[in-house]
């Protein structure tokens, strides 16, 4: 539905992006990752109609943006880090000026007002001056005037930066409601939001893609040893030792005493299956009472691809 | 056009609804009033012409300082507070952004001109004066505000913040209200073209005086399309960096 080909930009000699191609699915939430300097919001604002890049091209559902670029925009919906609000006005005043600028008629903004409103979980402050509310109204704010002509592909960037942790709950729900209804783009600097939210990662590092796929294919990518895996076990020392010998493409364990009598089992899988090391404790007779895929972590991952990329 | 109306109606109510844009509308309106009373009227007698023709010299000026302080913030301020990439990521096209804006910043002026219509009343009934004469001078007060306000527009697509805007703006405006002055001390073939340029002295003294000379409408009109051609260029080119 969203392809990019060959996407280059430059700020006069200074490359920000080279050569990034993707295509995005209907439905699909993907996360944007990127260390600061990467590109990541050149490329942000090219997806959003906001600037023409210097090469390579960007549609939706076809529409080409530089060929037809208001048609493009009519089909975007983009919210900044800053949400950009007018803060003399309504949410409801707002939220209808936004839908009509991007092409809808008033009626149609009244229309489907309340839906967005309920979406954006805004209904309650609908009549109150946005200048008035907090950080977290003012996001979901800067979320309706993306969704209210129902766009293909919404961008947000940085959606929960400055949230408390119950606003970042909310926002979470928000942007997971969004997903239901059209394409979502998600950048974040916060690696465990992308984690959360989004089906699929693309990490971007020195202007070009340099890893894309769920965080479990990033994972075993950026690992190259497979999945890390620690347990929580119930069994004596060498009877755990001897039944993990035996599973195939495991290694490097590490056993560590826990109190009451429980062993801590670090070990790395060559396969994202843990059901396998499960299934040879079990047998051997040997209590498992906790699995946890944990070792690459989405930071290690992420620090890992940049840094092969960089090398 | 739908569009237009849009930007338009966000900005002109963005002025009503701020004690700044009243308070400008009120300073403007006060010295208005001072200056007419002391210039135009003063205490000696005179033609009820001569008044109405001072008034709308006053009231030109005040229209071309107004146009400055009212558009400094048309682009400059939202992009300031970032609220420009609503338009810029809207399917509005440039000029209908940069229409948009001009024509909020004229219904301003309007509102002014509206503001100061009880002076010229007070000539009509206690003088000899045309309604057409106003109607004319009130003209050519609009036109010149348009020209104004599509030079503010273009300083404030081309400036990152207000102050700038409003310098460079009141620059172009005080050039082209001084250009009789400069016309003076210049030589051929440059006098005759500064000379052309004067807003009062060649354009707007017809009107002062009741008389419709397309050549002013003309060159007003030119102004405001130029400066307003010139701010969509702005916008364009901003995509392009």
């Amino acid at each position: 539905m969203i392809t990019v080909e060959g996407l280059t930009h430059y700020y006069g000699d200074r490359r920000a992006i080279e050569g990034l191609g993707f295509t995005i699915g209907a439905h699909e939430c993907v996360g944007f990752l990127g260390l600061n300097g990467a590109g990541k919001s050149t490329t942000l604002k090219v997806l959003a109609g906001l600037v023409v890049p210097t090469a390579g091209s960007v549609s939706v559902d076809g529409v080409d943006l530089v060929s037809a670029s208001a048609s493009f925009r009519s089909r975007i919906g983009y919210l900044p880090e800053d949400p950009p609000l007018y803060k003399e006005m309504t949410v409801r005043e707002f939220v209808q000026y936004c839908g009509e600028l991007k092409g809808m008629a008033a009626a149609e903004v009244r229309g489907r007002m309340d839906e967005v409103l309920e979406t954006c979980q805004l209904a309650h402050v609908a009549d109150r001056v946005i200048g008035e509310l907090s950080h977290g109204y003012k996001k979901r704010c800067g979320i309706a005037q993306a969704i209210i002509h129902k766009p293909k592909l919404v961008i947000l960037d940085e959606p929960i930066s400055g949230l408390d942790p119950k606003q970042i709950v909310e926002m979470r729900q928000v942007v997971r409601g969004l997903a239901r209804s059209c394409t979502v783009l998600i950048s974040s600097h916060i690696l465990a939001e992308i984690s959360e939210t989004c089906d699929r990662i693309l990490v971007l590092n020195g202007g070009r893609i340099v890893a894309s796929g769920t965080e479990q294919d990033l994972a075993a990518n950026a690992a190259g040893s497979g999945t890390r895996l620690t347990m929580v076990v119930r069994g004596a020392r060498e009877q755990v030792e001897r039944a993990l010998a035996g599973v195939d493409g495991l290694g490097n364990v590490e056993l560590h005493d826990e109190p009451a009598g429980l062993l801590r089992v670090h070990c790395s899988l060559r396969t994202d299956e843990p059901e396998r090391a499960v299934a040879a404790l079990v047998a051997a007779g040997v209590a498992v009472r906790k699995v946890q895929g944990d070792a690459t972590e989405l930071e290690n991952m992420f620090l890992a691809l940049t840094k092969e990329s960089l090398s | 056009m739908k569009g237009v109306l849009l930007v338009a109606r966000r900005d002109f109510w963005a002025y009503i609804n701020t004690v700044w844009g009243w308070a400008i509308l009120a300073i403007i309106l006060f010295l208005d009033g001072v200056f007419f009373n002391f210039y135009a009227v003063g205490s000696t007698p005179k033609y009820s012409a001569e008044v109405l023709r001072t008034f709308f010299e006053l009231t030109g000026g005040f229209t071309l300082a107004t146009s400055v302080l009212i558009t400094m913030r048309l682009f400059a301020e939202e992009r300031q507070t970032g609220t420009l990439v609503l338009l810029d990521s809207s399917p509005l096209s440039e000029m209908q952004i940069v229409l948009g804006k001009y024509l909020s910043g004229l219904l301003y002026i309007g509102l002014f001109a509206v503001g100061t219509m009880y002076m010229p009343a007070l000539i009509f009934v206690n003088g000899k004066v045309s309604p057409g004469e106003i109607a004319v001078g009130y003209a050519g007060v609009m036109l010149m505000g348009s020209a104004g306000v599509a030079i503010g527009t273009w300083a404030s697509s081309i400036s990152r913040n207000q102050l700038f805007s409003a310098v460079i703006s009141a620059v172009v405006v005080v050039f082209f209200v001084i250009c009789w002055m400069l016309a003076r001390v210049i030589d051929p073939p440059f006098k005759a073209i500064v000379s052309y340029v004067a807003f009062f002295d060649r354009h707007f003294a017809g009107f002062q005086d009741g008389r419709l000379n397309t050549e002013a409408v003309v060159f007003f009109l030119s102004v405001t399309f130029a400066f307003l051609l010139m701010s969509t260029r702005s916008l364009i080119s901003r995509r392009w960096e």
